[in-house]
Formats: structure tokens, sequence, C-alpha cells
């Protein structure tokens, strides 16, 4: 009996483990080490951070999931992998130390035949002086719990708009190294829906703030579509929704500080600049979780195994190299480790070459370059395809060393997205941004120009957009809880 | 619905955002919630997003 051991249980963790259990039956163990009880779908807490959903509406408690699938389920935290066993025994095994309740703090080593790393982003508020919601002056939509307290202060703000107050909004991201801008772009406009649904738009000054050198960079360095009969870039479609709903905005910043009610920022071309605010929404850079690595003797490899910025190395082209030489083929097919064969890293747990978008620095040096994300639908496709791989190696179809020739690969390269930003929640006039892209990662040798095949890169605006947004919602909600028919459901 | 005056109020002359950027007119907004419309684009954006996703498996 072979065991694999999946350490997150996010869409990618989530995914890979229980496709690996669907696939392999009783015959082989899954294990899924995660410090969170509750499974959370996170694209929904944009509508929970406006009071549109409640917390309970975007989220469900994976134990009985897990019984009902047979997964062995362990709530806690990995604290380092030892891939090479420990004196006296070659099994390789991973540290945790359990958040559950009724055993919190105990630590225990889980060995492993198969480990498939997939802890997600720690949540770096820290880089920021006073980001963040916990320690800091600005709130957050990243966790359920987080969107909860940024509507407690949504509502509240509306009150007092009521009442006959201006309240400014400043949304953004935090940092010059933020990924995630979707969030923030839904966020914004969710917003601005929901002020004019209270008819108290007229009170709201509202503010974007991002490290995008452009408009509708959205970290994948932008994308173009065919729009109106023209090939358009998506600067134009964000600048135009941002004038359309007028809603201002600073692009290129790097936001240094954060205090009570007001942020100061410096931008590409070195001027430096302060916002006052209301209600701030800003979403943080994002890092590695902090796991160790250690060999046999127990020297620490922790450099070897992962990138500087915590995430794990794979099967990816890592030699730095300037913008104009990069390939689509830097990025990872397989997700395997280079030194050690039995761990694959998913989701944004793996290390990317290098980031999607231009690479940028101001002035004085500091870099401003939105970070590639690696959330939604390509950490589900990458889940689900690892997974698949290491089946394969089980059930004897390959071998570990055969990964990549004859694995199964799902490079963002050579795979499409589709994102659905939704910029107000309602059946009859909500909408939503509407937009495929394929590929996530531009292939300028196959695609010139835009990098992108523009018959399968396509956006619009609308109430249809709305519908799918929706509908999504409530599909990966039933998938995720593997409710009849859930491996149907594509991810 | 809005008429263009009330949609050329966001713009401002030379403004190096709102003065270089398209704003859809009354028509394309009508459109972006008209039902019947909306319902069509449903069925198509559904279509090509399937195209996209079987383009991504390997």
């Amino acid at each position: 009996m072979a065991r694999i051991v999946v350490l997150g249980a996010g869409v990618s963790g989530h995914t890979a483990a229980t496709f690996a259990k669907h696939w392999l039956g009783d015959k082989h163990e899954v294990v899924v080490v995660s410090p969170n009880s509750k499974w959370n779908w996170i694209p929904s807490n944009i509508w929970v951070g406006v009071g549109e959903m409640k917390p309970e509406d975007v989220i469900f408690e994976l134990a009985p999931v897990y019984k009902k699938a047979g997964i062995d389920f362990r709530q806690a935290k990995a604290v380092s992998i030892h891939p090479e066993g420990k004196e006296g025994s070659d099994r390789p095994f991973v540290t945790i130390e359990y958040t559950d309740p009724n055993k919190k703090g105990q630590t225990e080593e889980v060995e492993y035949d198969y480990l498939i790393n997939a802890t997600g982003p720690k949540l770096n508020f820290a880089a920021t002086p006073g980001l963040g919601p916990d320690e800091g002056n600005s709130l957050s939509v990243c966790t359920y719990q987080h969107a909860a307290e940024a509507n407690n202060h949504f509502q509240n703000a509306i009150e007092r708009m009521k009442k006959g107050e201006k309240v400014k909004f400043l949304i953004g991201t935090g940092h010059g190294m933020c990924t995630c801008q979707g969030a923030a772009f839904e966020y914004i406009f969710n917003i601005e829906h929901e002020l004019r649904e209270a008819g108290v738009r007229d009170k709201a000054e509202i503010k974007w703030i991002s490290n995008e050198q452009f408009l509708g960079d959205f970290g994948v360095a932008g994308l173009h579509i065919k729009w109106g009969g023209h090939i358009v870039s998506s600067k134009v479609l964000a600048e135009s929704l941002f004038a359309e709903r007028g809603v201002d905005w600073i692009t290129g910043a790097h936001v240094k500080e954060v205090q009570k009610g007001k942020l100061q920022y410096e931008l590409l071309d070195g001027t430096e600049g302060e916002e006052t605010f209301d209600f701030a929404m800003l979403i943080p850079p994002f890092s590695g979780v902090g796991l160790k690595a250690y060999d046999k003797a127990g020297n620490d490899i922790t450099d070897k195994v992962f990138a500087p910025n915590g995430f794990m190395k794979v099967d990816a082209d890592y030699t730095p190299k300037p913008f104009e030489e990069w390939k689509a083929s830097d990025w990872p097919k397989y997700y395997q480790n280079p030194d050690y064969a039995n761990i694959f890293a998913v989701g944004i747990a793996f290390a990317p070459p290098h980031p999607i978008s231009k690479p940028a620095k101001s002035v004085n040096g500091t870099p401003i370059t939105p970070a590639p994300p690696r959330t939604g639908m390509p950490s589900g496709i990458i889940g689900k395809t690892v997974a698949r791989t290491v089946c394969d190696v089980i059930e004897g179809k390959y071998s570990l060393e055969e990964v990549k020739e004859k694995g199964h690969h799902a490079s963002m390269a050579e795979m499409g997205a589709a994102c659905v930003a939704s910029t107000g929640k309602s059946i009859w006039n909500g909408s939503a941004v509407a937009l495929t892209v394929y590929p996530v990662v531009p292939d300028y040798d196959r695609f010139p120009g835009t990098g992108r095949d523009p018959e399968y890169t396509f956006g619009e605006i609308g109430l249809a957009g709305h519908w799918i947004k929706h509908i999504l919602h409530y599909m990966f909600m039933w998938k995720a809880q593997l409710k009849p028919g859930w491996t149907l459901i594509p991810e | 619905m809005a008429d263009y005056k009330d949609i050329q109020k966001n713009i401002t002359p030379y403004d190096d955002k709102t003065y270089g950027t398209m704003i859809p007119g009354p028509f394309q907004r009508f459109l972006r919630t008209c039902k019947i419309w909306q319902f069509i684009r449903f069925i198509i954006i559904n279509l090509k997003m399937l195209a996209v996703v079987s383009k991504s498996h390997h």
C-alpha cells in the first residue's frame, strides 16, 4: 500500500487529494494535512466582503467530507520535510504540528511515499508596515473571516453615508510585489455597485491603487481581445470600466506604509505620494508558508528544496535571465522537485521561474512588479494533473524517473484559464467581466505580438458573466463536497 | 437608461486617464443587462469557456 501525503486543502490540494483517492480506492492511502478545519471557496469571499453572502455560504467542514471519501485528515500545519528520512530509517516523512483543538500543539512525523505540497501562500502582511486587518490599518478579503470583517466596516460606511457623510474608499494592492489584482478588481466594483444600490454613490470617492504597470495587467501582462472589430488591450477594457463607473486609479505603486486613515506610496518614476482613506482594502503580497527541509543527517536543506521566496522548486528553468529571453518552456510541466522525484508542488506552492508581467523597478530601485497568479482554474488543473501522474506511478504505468517523458503535464504556458470577475452581484442588474486567456503565460513564439491565441482569448462585460460566476459558486461548492457527479465538473 | 450627457460627465479634457479611453454608450449599456441578449451571450460564453478548459488538460 502506497501513501500519498497532501499538504494543504485549498483548491489545488483538495483537488489532488480527492481525485487521487477516487482513482486509487482503498488499495492505497491518501493523507491530507491542513491547518484549517474548513474549506473556503475563496472567489466568493468578495461577496462576503460586501454583505451579499454570509461566511457560512462559502465554507464547509472538511472532516466529514474526507471521512466520506476515505481520506485520512489531520488538522495540522506542516513544519518540515525530511525527504531522505532520518538516522535509522530511509522512509521520508513530514513533521506536522496539530492545530486541531483536541491535539493542539502536538507534533507527529507522517511518513510518505509521495508528497504533494499544496500549502498555498502565507499572506505576508508584515512586508508592508501597517498593512492588514489583524495588526495593521487596512482590510482584506483573502480569508472568509477577513471578508466578514471588511463587510462590517463597509456596512458602517454605508450608514455614515446615509447620514450625509462623505467616505473615501481605497482598494488595491498593499505592496509592490503583490499578486491577485483580480480579487481587488472584483472588490472595488462590487463596492461601487453596492453603493449605487444603497443610493449613496454620490457620497463616495472610490480609488484604485495597484502595482500593475498599467490598468488591466492583472499580473499576466494583460491580454488582448477582439472587441468591436478591433484587437484591444485589457488596458483599454479596464480603463473603460473605471471611467464609466467614475473610479479613479493609481498604477505602478508600491505601498510603503499604511497608517490610520492614510498610506504612503512610491511610484515607478520615483515620486512619492500619500493617499487618505476612510476604508482601505489592500491585498498583501504572498510568500511561501515557511516550510523547512532537512537531509538525513539533519542538515538544513531548505535552500535546496525551496526558492528564496519560500515556494518549492519544481521542473522549471530557474536560470535568471532578462525579460526578452523568457520562454514559455521556462514554466514547469510536471511540478516534480528536481532533487526528490517523489515530491511535487502544486497551486501557489510551486516556485514560478519568473513573473508573467514585465519586471519593473522604480528609479530608486524598488521592484514594482505583479507576482504571477496561480490561483483558481490553473491551481485546480495542476492539482488534478499531478494526482493523475502520481496515481499512474503507483499503478506501475511508469516510474518516477519517467514522469518527464510519460507523465501528465499542465504547463501554464500551454493551459488556458477562464476568469469571471464580478462587478456587481444581482440576478437582474448585476454584471461581471467574463474573460478567458489562452495560454496563461504568453508564448510570443507561437503568438507573436500578443502572446496569446485570439480565438481562445476573449472578454466581455455583462449580466451573463454574473450568472456564470453565480453558477460557478454553487458548482464548485458542490464539487468540493464530493456530492453526486462531482467528478464530471471540470476544474 | 443613461444618456450620453450622463455618461460623458466622467470624462475630463486632456486628462491622461479618462480622455484616452472608450466609455460605453446607452445602447451598449442596455445590452449588458438585456435579459434576452445576455441569455444568448451566456450560452456562447459557456461554450467558449468549455473549449478553453478542454484545451488545458493534457
